[in-house]
């Protein structure tokens, strides 16, 4: 018995991390899949556009700030600096928001969760975490001129430009349920909900969003520039 | 409805993001087995209840989740500070084993 017990085991071994999606012909459907998710008649002058961003890759990472080790791995392996409190940084493909001084969350391109997770694991090392919650949550994305009245009237957070600069991240009430909110641009915001709860606030939404004429789906190129929000792809002050 | 400070998101936040739970700074016995059974029935199952200033523990649920302490007036329910886990409070009533 006893040894077994003390038998030394390699740290390597005992993390089994898995491919989600090995290959492309393994169904993946999303919490909003369900949801007829383009505007068959668009209103003319749309306040409000509403989509969900499917299937993407979410990964939530767990470790001390204040090490710097577990910076400069998270920093090599995203080519993003770890963010300050209820603040986000983002690049081309993932962004990577606060959630708690010890927690973040990794969002980028839905084929990557694999190959994104074993390169952190790569690059960290000693107490530190690394999840994929792809499955558990999506992104839902609000945009136009009206945006933000559609959270002014579901969420008690005060979203006005003084208190919610653009790369902010918030977690906080939303309806009856709740959302990590972000704010991507002047018109242009990122909500991460519940799987479980994305279909009461994908409904919730379209309904806020009614009275100020709703598209359901993405702006096109040239609504796009006339609503155009030039912070859009800059990366995020600290 | 309170508008209560989270001193891990560094901000003043609505009510219902948060939980309320119970007294704070009670501290386990040492060694649950040397205790008499009105020590461990004390740390198990009595709390104070007092009229003035209350030291309580409070969970940011539905935002950071981490847990901090809060000092309450019970009777005025102004909350006085809220500080992290570990630290001591600053505003304390006069017979406060914490002062
Ligand atoms: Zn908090």
């Amino acid at each position: 018995m006893s040894e077994v017990i003390n038998k030394t085991v390699d740290e390597a071994t005992q993390v089994a991390i898995m491919d989600q999606c090995p290959t492309a012909d393994v169904p993946a459907r999303s919490p909003l899949a369900h949801q007829d998710q383009s505007s068959k008649v668009a209103p003319q002058n749309p306040g409000v556009f509403l989509w969900e961003d499917a299937l993407k890759t979410h990964l939530v990472l767990r470790g001390d700030a204040n090490n710097a080790d577990f910076r400069q791995g998270i920093e090599a392996a995203t080519g993003l600096d770890l963010p300050e409190a209820l603040q986000s940084t983002q690049s081309d493909d993932w962004a990577l928001g606060w959630i708690a001084p010890d927690e973040w969350l990794l969002t980028g391109p839905g084929d990557q969760a694999f190959a994104m997770e074993t390169t952190l694991r790569k690059h960290l090392s000693g107490h530190y975490a690394v999840i994929n919650v792809s499955g558990g949550q999506t992104l839902v994305r609000l945009a136009g001129p009206e945006a933000r009245s559609v959270l002014m009237k579901s969420c008690p957070y005060d979203v006005h430009d003084r208190n919610f600069p653009i790369g902010k991240i918030v977690n906080t009430v939303l309806a009856k349920s709740q959302a990590t909110i972000r704010r991507l641009g002047e018109n242009d915001w990122e909500l991460v909900v519940r799987r479980s709860f994305a279909d009461y606030i994908w409904r919730w939404l379209m309904d806020a969003s009614g009275e100020y004429g709703l598209h359901l789906g993405q702006p096109d190129a040239a609504t796009a520039a006339r609503q155009s929000n030039p912070s859009r792809a800059n990366p995020v002050e600290g | 409805m309170f508008y209560i400070y989270c001193p891990y998101c560094g901000e003043h936040r609505e009510e219902e993001e948060f939980h309320p739970k119970g007294q704070a700074h009670l501290a386990r016995p040492e060694n649950p087995d040397e205790c008499t059974d009105e020590e461990w029935g004390n740390y198990l199952y009595f709390r104070d209840n007092p009229r003035g200033i209350h030291h309580e523990i409070w969970v940011h649920a539905i935002g950071c989740r981490k847990f901090f302490n809060v000092t309450r007036d019970t009777q005025t329910y102004e909350i006085k500070e809220s500080y992290r886990m570990g630290a001591t409070p600053e505003v304390t009533h006069a017979n406060d084993p914490l002062s």
